[in-house]
């Protein structure tokens, strides 16, 4: 394995390749997230999208804000050159929702809510409410482990070439 | 038993308070546990923290101390009786204790000492190697006199998955981590970002690994 420090400079556009693809798939491909979640509602995007164009000759950083904000600066973004290096999503999972931040360089979570639980009626309740709190936060860790591995294995194939890059070009030219 | 508005035990609510990981918005930086512990597990973890438990400063000179709490009595750490046993998962926190000085507060008092020793001394200089004595005095003084201000950060260890959360992104405070738990531990954390994230994967093989050292960055336009 490569030195830690220089992996994480080296493959920091494997993260923001992952958004971006991530964020082809919530517009486009919603049956593959299915695969990892048998309760599997929805995935959209939240409140909060960046991008970030290294590819001028100085970084450029595009934030588009709110929940009602339109994607268009962002397409325009993307056909620019720029890759999603941020991304807030809501995950819906039955009745359940969560909504947090994933950091492509790092994946890093912030600003994770997880879905409300009752409090623990008495002491001996609280083992129980900490185990479902921790289950609340796997789930959602879950979801982005077993979409990064998909996204990996797709990244290092053939498809990814030959395939996928094709289908998400159209997609960002055609929007 | 006394009732908070809501009708919950004060003391249990007192503890939910404490407890940052059940805020209602968290940061989490993910790690990857390597190696395991020889048993007895939770006796040998329970050493870990009780050795590295975080000391008091308040009314010392060292103006910042580092080490483990109990999640929920940051303040009273106690990891007796396997407190921080939930299930599979370990559940701690670490504290970061530090002593802001002002820079201007340390100038006043400097100055005022400063001058008292060229009085007494019937000097108006002072060497370089006094002017350092002097601040490290006056420095000493004040760490006694100021309070330290403790920053807690949770931590959930998954020990059969050989996972770790910590929820802080902060860099000092994860690097801070890094180190006290190889020391109480002996084990080493590796942080899970991209590259970590796919190397690590059981999901991929040593071919899907290969490949992986040699991709490069895709354009997305023509």
């Amino acid at each position: 394995m490569l030195d830690v420090a220089t992996a994480y400079n080296r493959y920091k556009f494997l993260g923001e390749e992952f958004l971006t693809w991530l964020w082809y798939v919530i517009e486009n491909n919603q049956n593959l997230i299915k695969n990892f979640d048998q309760n599997f509602v929805g995935l959209e995007i939240g409140d909060r999208i960046v991008f970030e164009n290294r590819r001028k000759e100085s970084i450029e950083r595009i934030t588009i804000k709110g929940e009602e904000a339109g994607l268009e600066e962002g397409i325009l973004a993307l056909k620019n050159g720029a890759l999603v290096t941020e991304l807030n999503m809501i995950y819906r999972s039955a009745e359940l929702v969560w909504q947090f931040t994933l950091k492509g360089e790092s994946l890093n979570i912030s600003s994770l809510n997880i879905p409300k639980t009752d409090l623990p009626d008495s002491d001996e309740d609280i083992e129980g409410f900490v185990l479902e709190k921790l289950f609340l936060y796997d789930k959602s860790l879950q979801l982005v482990k077993n979409l990064f591995t998909h996204f990996v294995k797709l990244r290092i194939s053939n498809k990814w070439q030959n395939k996928e890059v094709f289908i998400i070009r159209k997609w960002i030219q055609s929007s | 038993m006394v009732l908070t508005p809501l009708g919950i035990d004060y003391l249990i609510f007192n503890y939910l308070q404490i407890m940052s990981i059940w805020s209602s918005k968290v940061s989490i930086t993910q790690y990857h546990v390597q190696g395991k512990i020889d048993s007895p597990v939770i006796e040998i973890i329970t050493s870990g923290l009780d050795n590295n438990t975080i000391t008091e400063i308040d009314q010392q000179v060292s103006d910042r101390a580092v080490g483990w709490t109990s999640v929920d009595k940051p303040f009273q750490p106690d990891f007796s009786g396997s407190s921080f046993v939930f299930g599979n998962y370990f559940v701690f926190s670490l504290r970061i204790d530090k002593k802001n000085i002002a820079a201007k507060i340390l100038k006043k008092h400097y100055t005022i000492e400063a001058a008292r020793r060229m009085s007494e001394s019937g000097r108006d200089y002072l060497s370089k190697t006094e002017k350092q004595q002097i601040k490290d005095h006056v420095l000493n003084k004040l760490s006694l006199r100021i309070p330290a201000t403790p920053n807690i950060y949770d931590i959930v260890w998954n020990y059969e998955e050989s996972s770790l959360w910590f929820f802080s992104n902060l860099k000092a405070a994860n690097e801070e981590l890094e180190t006290l738990f190889s020391k109480s531990f002996n084990l080493s954390i590796i942080r899970i970002f991209p590259y970590t994230a796919a190397d690590m994967s059981s999901n991929l093989l040593d071919s899907q690994r290969d490949e992986l050292q040699k991709i490069s960055p895709t354009l997305f336009i023509k």
